[in-house]
């Protein structure tokens, strides 16, 4: 019974809550009991909380019980990007400088999923501070990833993405500066949407770099993460930056799901050599189904895009040297080296120094120097123009079409270690999944298939323009359909158990 | 330990006769919000450590900040106050150093964009011979946010140095901060001492009837940079010092007196003037230095990318404009022209900082030469004595509209009139009571004028004859012999009125 | 461009606050020339005339109104403190008053 109701999708789980088929708290349960099982392999969790998780659900049960008209998604249980701040929940950002921190406030979208009633799991495990596209950069050890114990399942969010991948969750929230929730979707054979950058407040989210990070969900299904993007989106009035507005309505362009007449963009510079063969081989059969079921495919070419890694790794630091420098030892996290002697500035710099990881002070070191006096025109103020000429290459393609699609990444999941000495290997993973970051639109990542020379998942990525996020999921429903029908299960059913 | 040396001092008067200085002067002004810069907490003064913070103030991870809408509308309104250009496109920028008391270890300040430029303000300076007027060019007015307190902990003195620990309080981190700063001011020479002081108090005249802080420099709701440096005459401009939180207006004058007395000693020696920043001593008026730097703080200032920009569109401004109330310097202006005194009068009126009871004590009803006889007169004297402002006499503006009501009444004259306010003076009651007390009603009683009126006539032939004869300013002889005898008090106009009844001219 | 000195490297651990170690100098001076060599890239692109985007969608003007709301107990303010003392957060001694 419990092995069966962690593979029920998200939308089945809730129509069985609803219907009273199922409790909210045999459903939680099924999820405690499998991490319990897989977790000391997959390593997805840094915080399992059994009894928050069961409280929660035992109060939707309750309030189910009582004739309460809930939510869709109310009792259906989700895991945690440990970067979201949860009240009284260890929150460590994967780093050991915040080892223990118990936040006093929720995030926005925490508040969101307790209002909903969503048992909340755990915290799932992530690259310290989200730097980083394997989730190695732990400062908790590496995630495995379901497929292949032995390879990474992408980053930062890579203990989302095995979460929903590993059936240890049907849902959980990631979050995405340059992938780190599309990237970990295509290595693991999950479904991952970085929303239109304002769309899920970033209240509550520990920043990596403010201009870029945003929330979105994690799950096995197209239409779980619509289900899971209308209860987190939304305006908020603690984040300047959030997009006031009504939410597209995802949810009914997942139950759309046709592509017939879209105008669908092939991005020329985010395919190509540099990309594994079976993963061009994968992508140009989406191409091939696509136009078989009605889309209008063509090529367009986005020049500045090359520019768009350099300028990624020039901002990104800049923003997170500052975001990072609240880590200073003085009113939350650890403090090293306190002996009664040393004065504040050698307390802080012995706090950061062994508080942060190698990535995380290889980038402060990065971000201090492009925003340094003499430099910064150079580098800072170079790659927010090479932002605006990202911008209006999108602007562009848009003019021409629906929606613009590449595979999310170049590679399938890479073995752990390969890269994690190797900064400069390890950035070239995000580059077809930044550009999308540095403009703002929404993107989605979905399987389409393992790539024949290894039997990894390979991931589809599907742009839209600026909070148009409803037509991802219509593409993303209808292409999953037309795959699901020729497999004739879901790809993540292929996962080795 | 630093043992403290005391540089040489060039008399004042020497200094400035060989030395231009140049003034520099950065205030800054804690706005009066309900709440703060980028958060809801409150901003009151003097609440227990650490109860007015939240995630957004204390810098916790992922809270974000908002910008207050009362805070840019108040500061558009100082910069419109100030004469400047409201930009219409500004942003937020992170100034990003380490300290404690700052909990982003980043302030949220402007930088290349501040919201306004370019304004000045009209400073009346006050000098031996009359007033003049100086114009403090304003370079720039813009929004940041203030810093924690730190109380420096163990050690002997609770001072930075020596203190084993220090303690923060984030309760003022985060309420909004207004730096205004001003452009190089030249030329003042030897006034440049007053010119500093008389243009932060007049700043702080103008934000306090903007009603945008209670400036109250003691709660250090306004603070003050002075910034001097000194130059041959026709010499370039020399390097400046900054000393740092200069926090009363007489503190503003003594520390670039000080400064200046001290750079001329160094100029005098030979040596450079060293760009640093200096703290001021308020004990004995001193200026010593800070930590020398070897090179400049490198802020890293970048667009602050959690805030959007701020667009002052005209129509904004112009609405913001019309809320302005009449401001210091016009409202003087009309003031001086409704009373229709002299400059030297408005000016004598303002130094003795009367013109707040006098205006009110003429829209009590009283005349303005009355108001502005009593307050400039026998209270300021008094206020002098006692060392005390003259809102702090027991005299009240009520007590001189009840004594000007006797005056016109004819049951007070001038002279008696002095008496009842040194009654009031000396806690004898109101104006009554002292009148009462003091047996100080003028003779009303006409007989009793009459016969001292008779008394006089037959004392005094040839004045009659001189009075008769059609000289009636003969008369005043007789009323001061009325007004002897009577020790005062009678009513002179009666008195005047019953003689030349008594003595019709003839003819 | 000129390659980052080791100088160079010390100044920006010390900005940043890193007290790091004379071989983590070494490690990053290394690897910071090759990022910033990968990323210098950005330079070649002509954009003199190209305005600069800090934000990806940008709006004027997002205020909150002037009101008080509710903030954090003092207990939970100070929850998260490595020190405490008086209510207040403990912190090292301060070596002088930082200009501000
Ligand atoms: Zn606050």
């Amino acid at each position: 019974m419990t092995a069966d109701i962690t593979r029920l999708s998200a939308a089945t789980l809730a129509a069985e809550l609803a219907g009273k088929q199922m409790s909210s708290v045999e459903a939680t349960q099924a999820c405690l009991d499998r991490i319990a099982e897989v977790d000391p392999q997959l390593h997805a969790f840094l915080y399992v909380d059994a009894e928050g998780a069961l409280a929660t659900a035992a109060s939707v049960d309750r309030r189910r019980d009582a004739g309460e008209e809930l939510p869709a998604l109310a009792g259906v249980p989700i895991a945690l990007k440990d970067v979201m701040a949860m009240r009284g929940v260890p929150t460590t950002v994967g780093s050991k400088i915040l080892e223990n921190w118990r936040p006093p406030y929720d995030a926005t979208v925490v508040s969101r999923l307790r209002e909903v009633g969503l048992p909340v799991l755990g915290k799932t495990n992530m690259d310290e501070f989200a730097m980083g596209s394997s989730t190695e950069y732990s400062a908790y050890g590496p995630t495995r990833n379901p497929w292949d114990h032995d390879r990474i399942p992408g980053g930062s969010g890579g203990g989302s993405a095995a979460a929903v991948a590993g059936f240890e969750a049907p849902l959980a929230i990631g979050t995405d500066t340059g992938g780190s929730i599309r990237q970990p979707a295509a290595v693991t054979g999950t479904v991952g949407v970085k929303p239109t950058y304002g769309a899920v407040s970033r209240y509550g989210l520990v920043a990596l770099a403010s201009s870029l990070d945003q929330a979105g969900p994690c799950a096995r299904s197209v239409m779980d993460a619509a289900l899971l993007h209308e209860v987190i989106a939304g305006h908020d009035p603690r984040d300047s930056t959030s997009l006031p507005g009504p939410v597209p309505d995802v949810v009914k362009a997942a139950r759309t799901a046709d592509v017939r007449g879209l105008k669908v963009g092939l991005v020329k510079e985010l395919n190509g050599p540099g990309y594994q063969a079976g993963v061009r081989q994968r992508f140009s059969e989406v191409v091939e189904l696509l136009t078989a079921l009605g889309a209008d495919v063509r090529e367009v070419s986005c020049p500045n895009f090359t520019y768009a890694l350099g300028a990624y790794y020039l901002i990104l630091p800049s923003e997170a040297s500052s975001n990072l420098a609240r880590f200073d030892g003085m009113r939350y996290g650890i403090r090293l080296g306190d002996d009664g002697e040393a004065n504040v500035e050698e307390v802080m710099a012995r706090t950061r120094e062994g508080g942060f990881g190698p990535e995380v002070k290889r980038r402060i070191m990065l971000g201090t120097y492009a925003l340094s006096s003499g430099y910064y025109d150079e580098f800072y103020g170079q790659a927010q123009k090479v932002r605006t000429l990202v911008q209006r290459d999108f602007a562009a393609a848009f003019a021409d079409c629906d929606v613009l699609i590449s595979p999310t990444c170049p590679t399938t999941a890479f073995p752990i270690g390969e890269k994690v000495d190797d900064p400069l290997a390890m950035y070239l993973n995000d580059i077809a999944t930044i550009p999308v970051n540095l403009a703002g639109n929404g993107a989605l990542s979905m399987p389409i298939g393992l790539a024949p020379e290894d039997g990894l998942p390979v991931g589809l990525q599907v742009i839209a323009p600026p909070r148009l996020d409803d037509r991802l999921y219509n593409v993303g429903a209808a292409v999953e359909a037309a795959l699901e029908d020729r497999w004739g299960h879901p790809l993540i059913e292929e996962a080795p158990q | 330990m630093n043992t403290k040396v005391t540089p040489a001092l060039v008399p004042y008067d020497d200094a400035v006769a060989r030395y231009e200085p140049t003034l520099g002067l950065e205030v800054h002004v804690e706005l009066g919000t309900a709440s703060k810069m980028f958060c809801g907490c409150p901003t009151a003064f003097g609440a227990p450590a650490n109860t007015q913070v939240c995630p957004v103030c204390l810098a916790l991870p992922g809270s974000l900040p908002v910008v207050n809408a009362t805070a840019v509308e108040s500061t558009i309104r100082m910069g419109l106050a100030l004469n400047c250009t409201i930009v219409e496109n500004c942003r937020f920028a992170r100034k990003n150093y380490f300290y404690p008391d700052m909990p982003k270890d980043y302030q949220i300040s402007q930088y290349d964009e501040p919201i306004a430029i370019d304004g000045y303000l009209d400073v009346e300076v006050p000098t031996s011979d009359g007033v003049e007027t100086v114009r403090v060019e304003i370079e720039r007015v813009h929004m940041e946010e203030d810093t924690g307190k730190l109380t420096h902990t163990g050690g002997a003195t609770g001072r930075i140095h020596g203190a084993d620990y220090s303690l923060v309080d984030y309760n003022r981190a985060g309420i909004p901060l207004v730096e205004i700063v001003t452009k190089i001011v030249p030329g003042t020479g030897a006034l440049a001492p007053e010119v500093g002081k008389a243009y932060v108090s007049q700043l702080r005249d103008l934000m306090r009837s903007l009603g945008v802080s209670d400036v109250r420099m003691e709660q250090g709701s306004l603070r003050c940079d002075a910034n001097v440096s000194l130059a041959p005459p026709d010499g370039p401009l020399g390097t400046r010092s900054e000393t740092k939180n200069v926090n009363s207006l007489r503190s503003v004058e003594r520390a670039l007196r000080y400064e200046i007395r001290r750079q001329a000693a160094v100029l005098d020696a030979g040596e450079k003037v060293k760009q640093e920043t200096r703290h001021f001593n308020e004990d004995d008026g001193s200026t010593s230095p800070g930590r020398s730097k070897e090179e400049a703080e490198d802020y890293r200032y970048f667009p602050e990318p959690d805030l959007m920009p701020v667009s002052a569109q005209p129509e904004w401004v112009e609405e913001l404009r019309a809320t302005l109330p009449e401001l210091p310097a016009a409202h003087r202006k009309r003031l001086q022209s409704e009373w229709g005194i002299s400059d030297f009068d408005m000016q004598s009126v303002i130094n003795a900082g009367a013109l707040e009871l006098v205006e009110a004590t003429v829209a009590a009803g009283v005349s303005q030469a009355a108001a502005r006889k009593w307050w400039m007169g026998e209270l300021a004297r008094e206020a002098n004595d006692r060392g005390v402002g003259l809102s702090e006499l027991p005299v009240t503006i009520d007590h001189i509209v009840r004594v000007e009501d006797l005056i016109s009444s004819g049951a007070l004259n001038d002279k008696l009139a002095r008496k009842v306010f040194e009654g009031i003076l000396a806690g004898e009651g109101d104006a009554d009571e002292v009148v009462a007390g003091r047996k100080l009603e003028l003779v009303s009683d006409d007989g009793a004028l009459l016969a001292a009126i008779d008394e006089a006539i037959a004392n005094m032939p040839e004045v009659v004859a001189k009075i008769q004869s059609g000289k009636q300013q003969a008369a005043g002889a007789i009323i001061g012999a009325v007004m002897k005898a009577t020790k005062g008090q009678a009513d002179a106009g009666r008195v005047r009125a019953l003689l030349l009844e008594r003595l019709p001219a003839e003819g | 461009m000129a390659d980052l000195t080791r100088e160079q490297v010390a100044h920006l651990a010390q900005l940043a606050r890193l007290d790091l170690s004379p071989d983590e100098l070494d490690h990053y001076n290394e690897q910071l020339n090759v990022i910033l060599a990968a990323v210098a890239q950005v330079g070649e692109v002509a954009a003199r005339d190209v305005p600069a985007t800090s934000h990806p969608i940008v709006m004027t003007n997002v205020f909150r109104p002037d009101e008080v709301r509710p903030g954090l107990s003092r207990e939970d303010a100070l929850s998260g403190a490595p020190a405490a003392q008086d209510d207040r957060f403990r912190v090292p001694r301060i070596l002088e008053e930082e200009p501000s």
